[in-house]
């Protein structure tokens, strides 16, 4: 069953193209990478699936989740979609919590809004347990500054996990944390998104390995190669992701014909 | 976090002290012996040295001043060289319609700029958020005195529908106080209203570029939402602080505007007790304003730590 369809997307500022004709679909329980350079239109991509495009941009195409078109809902509908029916995990962990308010009232929040739960502050704690949070109840109370950055993204983590959205986009989640951090974090993606859609973007291959069955390749807006991962990884027919593949570490595979991943016991 | 409010209050404590010997000693050093003006050019030199005496200004300064503050802490400002009446009873009903003056007109600059901001900063792409920068940038450049005469003009004398001026203490009349208080409240509040609203407009505009906002947005929040539950608090913390330099000016364009209006405020009095050479009185209400703008800092101060947590903890 397809959750996520986009086709023909493209984002625009004046003339220039930043996105171009960006098609893609997940279906749910299906994991899917998108990797590419810096620049490449990744993060576009994905706010504009979640209509969180700046204003200055112009956004054309369709994209269509559960059937539905959002690409031209209006704003009152489309909030009632998102943190519900997909949520987000961004790039920053640094920043993209609130630092005046208590992180539990934050995971809270996101279920008091959308009414999906009867006791959301009890809920957040248990959310924070579920990410595995040391001492849940107290770090419900904590403001993020408190936080490593690592817990931070768990909390993301949470808040987006919170409603059991359909959609889930992880947009670098990693980037920003140590290996080990990175890891974890990673696993506890896998272990909670089984029955959704996860659209999971990154520039780090062994993550992708990790974590995808499919791969998208982005490159100067557009999406240049696509395909299983462990056939794109063993064969790429771009030029840059056959470069990528250089550049990285990870021409070898295991004894299963898996890439080698980053370990994560 | 106690700790944190010990010191702050003790900083406070001891700039009010320091700000007391620097409003005492400039007074003293101004040239002109208090005796010799009260009494005019023609008294003799006995008089003036038997005035001299009555007023204690003949003794060493350091006695002199700890003599003044010690009756300032007990709320004796000592007596008028001009009139001899007591300066403490004089200050604090005067304070009051000042303070009512100002809060007033803080209040009203609140009111305008704190929502018109906000939108103006939502809409900055669109034309009404152009259009309400415009209109601020133009109420920027009004001084108050030219507000509250224009103010005057329409309400008092072309529509007669509130007084021109005078003041009724809200204990006696407070229908008649409020009716006085609009007009000098919206001529000092409207201009630094349309100030703050520029910099509650660039608070907003700089928080709607934060993370946390797009966080709250993928949450489900709408903008407007979004912008009242996790950005105003945020953006509060650099509107405080034009708040409280803002709080200072609104002092000073008070003197003004209590004389527009013929309010019987402490600007007035200030500038009635300098030209009547009043010098004791004068220190008094020197030392008033600076504790009043002291004491405003300080509260900005503490107001930070209870909007932002990250300045709880140092
Ligand atoms: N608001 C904007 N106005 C104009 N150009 C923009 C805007 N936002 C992004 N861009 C441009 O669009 C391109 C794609 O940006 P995007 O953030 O999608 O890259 P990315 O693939 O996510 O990169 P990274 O891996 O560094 O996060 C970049 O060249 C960027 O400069
Ligand atoms: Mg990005």
């Amino acid at each position: 069953m397809t959750v996520l369809a986009v086709r023909g997307l493209s984002v625009s500022v004046g003339d220039t193209e930043l996105v171009k004709d960006v098609s893609l679909e997940i279906g749910a329980g299906e994991r899917v990478g998108l990797i590419g350079e810096s620049g490449s239109g990744k993060s576009l991509t994905a706010s504009a699936v979640m209509g969180l495009l700046p204003e200055e941009l112009d956004v054309s195409g369709s994209v269509e989740l559960d059937g539905r078109q959002l690409l031209g809902m209006p704003e009152r509908e489309l909030s009632r979609l998102r943190g519900r029916a997909m949520s987000m995990v961004f790039q920053e962990p640094m920043t993209a919590l609130n630092p005046s308010m208590q992180v539990g009232k934050q995971v809270a929040e996101v279920m008091r809004l959308h009414r999906t739960n009867q006791d959301p502050r009890a809920a957040a704690v248990d959310l924070l347990d579920r990410v595995r949070l040391p001492d849940p109840r107290r770090a419900a109370k904590a403001y993020p500054h408190q936080l490593s950055g690592g817990q931070r993204q768990r909390v993301m983590l949470a808040m987006a996990l919170a409603n059991n959205p359909s959609l889930l986009i992880c947009d670098e989640p990693t980037t920003a944390l140590d290996v080990t951090v990175q890891a974890q974090i990673l696993d506890l993606i896998l272990a909670n998104t089984q029955g959704s859609a996860l659209l999971f973007i990154t520039h780090d291959l062994a993550v992708v390995a990790t974590v995808c069955e499919r791969v998208l390749v982005m490159y100067d807006g557009q999406i240049v190669e696509s395909g299983l991962v462990l056939d794109v990884f063993t064969a790429p027919q771009h030029r840059y992701t056959q470069q990528l593949l250089a550049s990285s570490d990870l021409e070898s595979t295991d004894e299963n014909g898996r890439l080698k991943t980053v370990s994560h016991d | 976090m106690i700790l944190a409010l010990m010191r702050r209050t003790g900083i406070f404590v001891v700039s009010v002290a320091a700000a007391s010997v620097a409003v005492f000693l400039f007074m003293a050093v101004l040239p002109g012996d208090p005796a010799q003006v009260a009494l005019g050019i023609n008294a003799t030199p006995e008089l003036v040295a038997r005035t001299r005496a009555e007023f204690g200004t003949d003794r060493p300064l350091a006695t002199q001043y700890f003599d003044w503050i010690g009756g300032v802490l007990t709320g004796d400002f000592g007596r008028s060289y001009v009139t001899r009446d007591l300066i403490g009873p004089q200050l604090a009903d005067r304070l009051g319609v000042t303070l009512w003056l100002v809060g007033a007109a803080m209040v009203i600059a609140l009111l305008i700029a704190v929502p018109l901001g906000s939108f103006a900063a939502v809409r900055h792409r669109k034309l009404s958020g152009t259009v309400i920068s415009g209109v601020s940038q133009l109420g920027v450049a009004v001084p108050a005195f030219l507000a509250g005469i224009l103010l005057v003009q329409v309400f008092a004398v072309q529509w007669r529908l509130l007084p021109s001026g005078g003041w009724t203490p809200p204990d006696q009349d407070f229908g008649e106080f409020l009716r006085g208080l609009i007009l000098p409240a919206l001529a000092l509040g409207l201009v630094q209203g349309a100030v703050l609203t520029r910099y509650v407009r660039s608070a907003v505009l700089d928080t709607l570029r934060e993370d946390y906002l797009r966080t709250a947005r993928a949450k489900g929040l709408r903008p407007g939402q979004a912008l009242v539950r996790h950005g105003l608090r945020n953006a509060a913390v650099p509107v405080v602080t034009v708040l409280g330099l803002q709080l200072t000016t609104l002092l000073i364009g008070a003197v003004v505007v209590e004389r527009v209006f013929v309010l019987p405020g402490l600007g007035s009095m200030l500038l009635d007790s300098v030209a009547a050479r009043d010098l004791l009185t004068v220190q008094g209400i020197v030392l008033v304003l600076v504790i009043a703008a002291l004491l405003v800092n300080f509260l900005v101060d503490l107001l930070y730590t209870a909007i932002d947590p990250r300045l709880r903890r140092s």
